[in-house]
């Protein structure tokens, strides 16, 4: 396939994985304990797993699963919301299709469904936005999900259901922002990042600067990286570099994609109808200041947060779920208690076992020939 | 009795005797009381298409001699599915063909060849007849090609509501040769893996079909009867180990079968997946896996190594089977695992699904 395959090239990939063998040779830290690079964001696990790029690596290198799985760190008692304005009969509750599986404390969109709530997958809120339109009896909402990437959209909907002055539709804003996490895990005490692969569709709309803190601050290097398995690779390569080199940089592999500044209209759509919330509550990591996002007053009337009653309550994650420790990389997920017995996909406990960007999915789905003591996985190697 | 009289009851029974036919534009509740207008759609409907006469007996079974079976082989095998596919009509096929199809297909995969069909379907109340008049069309029309017979049926309707659209159930008979025995737990180390064409087609052609995304592709489904193909198979090499046909699940829930049913690894090579780039494409967007989409004219076939080259052939020389490919290799260990090994060099497991492909976000 045209502009696909010339980033899947087997050739090319032996390349640099040569190239990166010969950087880890050089990097003393290396050969006390593997070295840690977070990618940030579910589009490069789900890469990762899918092109098993992982056990393309030496040994001393590993991927550290991180929070940028939108599903994954929705916290129930969101999920509990949902259900329940889903279950409201005047309404017809829109989603994206991954986040119906996603397990409330009793249950989930899915189950929601099949109970007789109107719940309906759509690709775009401005399917969403159509349904209302045909349908003026009914309340439709939608299930604002996503960092950066998707926020861009949701604002549009919400701008264009005010010009045509749509008065069945509002938005049930669950939106998250990825600096203030990022920020949250490299404060965390129990974490020994060496770099990162920086989100590419997030940096898309927001640029690369907003990174700089993470090199100038933290001394940790970043690659912006794309999401072709080639890109990964290679972002890989510029990240492992600047650890040889003792640099510490904001450094972009997806300049096809993404610029400097980022999309200045998407940016200005985004601000105008939302602003941060003091604080949000993220699914394993607990509370982190400024990083969700509210509709702004202005646009109240599409805010199914005020227009309907909603609980939002606390609801703790399960006990034995590990899902924070995975996510801060801490663990492998394959180390968490419950893993593949408790929790699977068919049953998730958490949620980083049901979208397939969760490192648990991943490794469940794709990754169990590397602990199932067929050959032993490699941290697990370099740990003993 | 005056002459004028005896004449009106003449034609009166000339009525009542005439072959039925259907005047209403679409079904309603009469059409499944079992009265006369039950009568009338049937024999307007799908005596018509179906025409042969052990269904032109219009007795409530199908009477078939045993000698007739026994010509073909020493076992039966018997299936039955049932079509509940939305929208009713897509590109490449429809419910009908599908129904016939799927239900051959079943019986194919043992090897059997298949004989005979019944057809059961379920109405809502407001179907227009003429829908039900192209189903049965391609049903006959597949049903030819298949070389089965239709010989016995069922008509129901419900209420508006109680059902979407036409529901069909096929059950099928059909006679298994002689020393051919094919099974999931037959796969062993060594032997290879085909399957006859491009993946992926049916599940992506229903996909664009619903409308539900504004995507256009020139996708057909891949819908088609396998007996004939599954005969020239046989032919060229009767030492078929296990052979499936990849509906709902794709070829990925397949090879997990095989894999865990034989207790052997399943390892296929990407770059060997015979792909339309019009699936791959629709895949890359909706960030579905091809491996899982469903198929309606596909098998996958284990036969032994030393086979496989000439299978191969005969499969490539059949028109169901012109895109055949030998797509991987059975081998010991990990025992009850299907691995992929991505065109990228890497590896992963390729894991029975669970639940629907839901799209990803983003």
């Amino acid at each position: 396939m045209k502009y696909v395959d010339e980033f899947r090239d087997p050739e090319k990939a032996r390349t640099l994985t040569k190239e990166i063998q010969g950087l880890v040779a050089r990097i003393e830290r290396a050969k006390q304990r593997p070295l840690q690079i977070m990618e940030v964001c579910g589009g490069h696990t789900h890469s990762i797993f899918r092109y098993g790029i992982q056990q393309m690596l030496p040994d001393a290198v590993e991927f550290v699963h991180g929070p940028g799985c939108p599903v994954c760190v929705l916290p129930m008692g969101r999920v509990d919301d949902c259900v329940a304005l889903a279950e409201r009969p005047e309404v017809i509750f829109t989603t994206f299709g991954d986040a119906m599986r996603v397990p409330g404390s009793k249950k989930s969109l899915l189950k929601a469904k099949a109970d007789g709530a109107d719940v309906r997958m759509v690709y775009s809120p401005l399917d969403a936005l159509a349904i209302a339109r045909k349908n003026p009896h009914r309340e439709v909402i939608f299930f604002g999900l996503g960092f950066e990437t998707t926020i861009p959209s949701t604002a549009m909907t919400i701008l264009q259901a005010k010009a045509e002055r749509i008065g069945n539709f509002s938005l049930f804003c669950n939106h998250i922002t990825i600096i203030p996490t990022i920020k949250a895990i490299l404060d965390s005490p129990d974490l020994h990042l060496d770099g990162f692969l920086g989100p590419g569709h997030v940096s898309m709309v927001i640029g690369t600067r907003p990174y700089d803190f993470i090199a100038r601050h933290y001394r940790k290097p970043i690659t912006i990286a794309g999401f072709e398995p080639l890109d990964v690779l290679h972002a890989m390569w510029m990240v492992l570099k600047q650890i040889a080199e003792g640099r510490s940089e904001v450094e972009n592999q997806y300049g096809r994609i993404v610029s400097d500044n980022g999309n200045a209209r998407a940016l200005a759509a985004i601000a105008e109808v939302f602003e941060l919330r003091e604080f949000f509550e993220w699914r394993g990591l607990g509370s982190i200041d400024h990083s969700g996002l509210r509709i702004r007053d202005a646009y109240a009337a599409f805010d199914a947060e005020r227009r309907f009653p909603v609980a939002n309550l606390k609801i703790a994650d399960p006990k034995a779920c590990q899902c924070g420790e995975v996510l801060k990389g801490v663990i492998k997920p394959h180390e968490c208690k419950v893993f593949g017995a408790a929790c699977t996909p068919e049953m998730p406990l958490g949620s980083l076992m049901v979208s397939s960007e969760g490192a648990c999915a991943a490794y469940y789905n794709y990754g169990r020939i590397d602990t199932t003591g067929l050959r032993q996985r490699k941290s697990d190697k370099a740990l003993a | 009795m005056n002459n004028q009289a005896a004449e009106r009851v003449t034609i009166e029974q000339g009525i009542r005797r005439r072959s039925g036919r259907v005047r209403d534009a679409s079904i309603n509740l009469a059409h499944g009381s079992g009265g006369k207008a039950m009568r009338d759609l049937i024999e307007d409907v799908f005596l018509g298409a179906f025409d042969n006469p052990l269904l032109a007996a219009m007795e409530d079974q199908a009477v078939i001699a045993i000698a007739d079976l026994a010509r073909h082989g020493d076992r039966l095998a018997f299936t039955t599915d049932t079509y509940v596919v939305d929208p009713l009509f897509f590109p490449g096929g429809d419910i009908g063909t599908l129904a016939v199809a799927g239900t051959v297909n079943d019986l194919a995969m043992s090897g059997a060849r298949p004989l005979f069909l019944s057809c059961a379907v379920v109405l809502e109340e407001g179907l227009s007849v003429d829908v039900l008049r192209q189903v049965a069309e391609s049903m006959k029309r597949t049903a030819a090609q298949a070389g089965v017979s239709i010989v016995t049926g069922d008509t129901k309707v419900v209420e508006r509501g109680a059902a979407d659209k036409l529901f069909i159930n096929t059950a099928g008979i059909g006679v298994v040769p002689r020393g051919v025995t094919i099974s999931s737990g037959n796969a062993r180390p060594g032997d290879a893996v085909l399957v006859n064409g491009h993946l992926g087609d049916h599940g992506t052609a229903i996909l664009i079909a619903r409308q539900l995304l504004a995507l256009e592709a020139d996708v057909a489904s891949d819908c088609q009867p396998l007996g004939g193909l599954v005969a020239a198979m046989l032919a060229a090499g009767p030492n078929i180990h296990c052979m499936r046909d990849a509906t709902r699940g794709g070829i990925a829930t397949v090879l997990n079968e095989f894999a865990q049913c034989s207790n052997v690894a399943i390892r296929i090579h990407e770059s060997r997946l015979p792909l339309r780039e019009e699936v791959k494409g629709a895949c890359e967007i909706l960030g579905l896996d091809p491996l899982y989409l469903a198929n309606e004219g596909k098998l996958v076939a284990i036969v032994p190594g030393n086979e496989a080259g000439r299978m191969l052939a005969a499969m490539r020389a059949h028109p169901a089977g012109e895109h055949a490919s030998i797509i991987g290799e059975v081998t010991d260990e990990p025992r009850g695992v299907v691995v992929l090994h991505t065109g990228f060099g890497g590896q992963r497991i390729v894991d029975m699904l669970v639940g629907e492909q839901l799209p990803r976000i983003c």
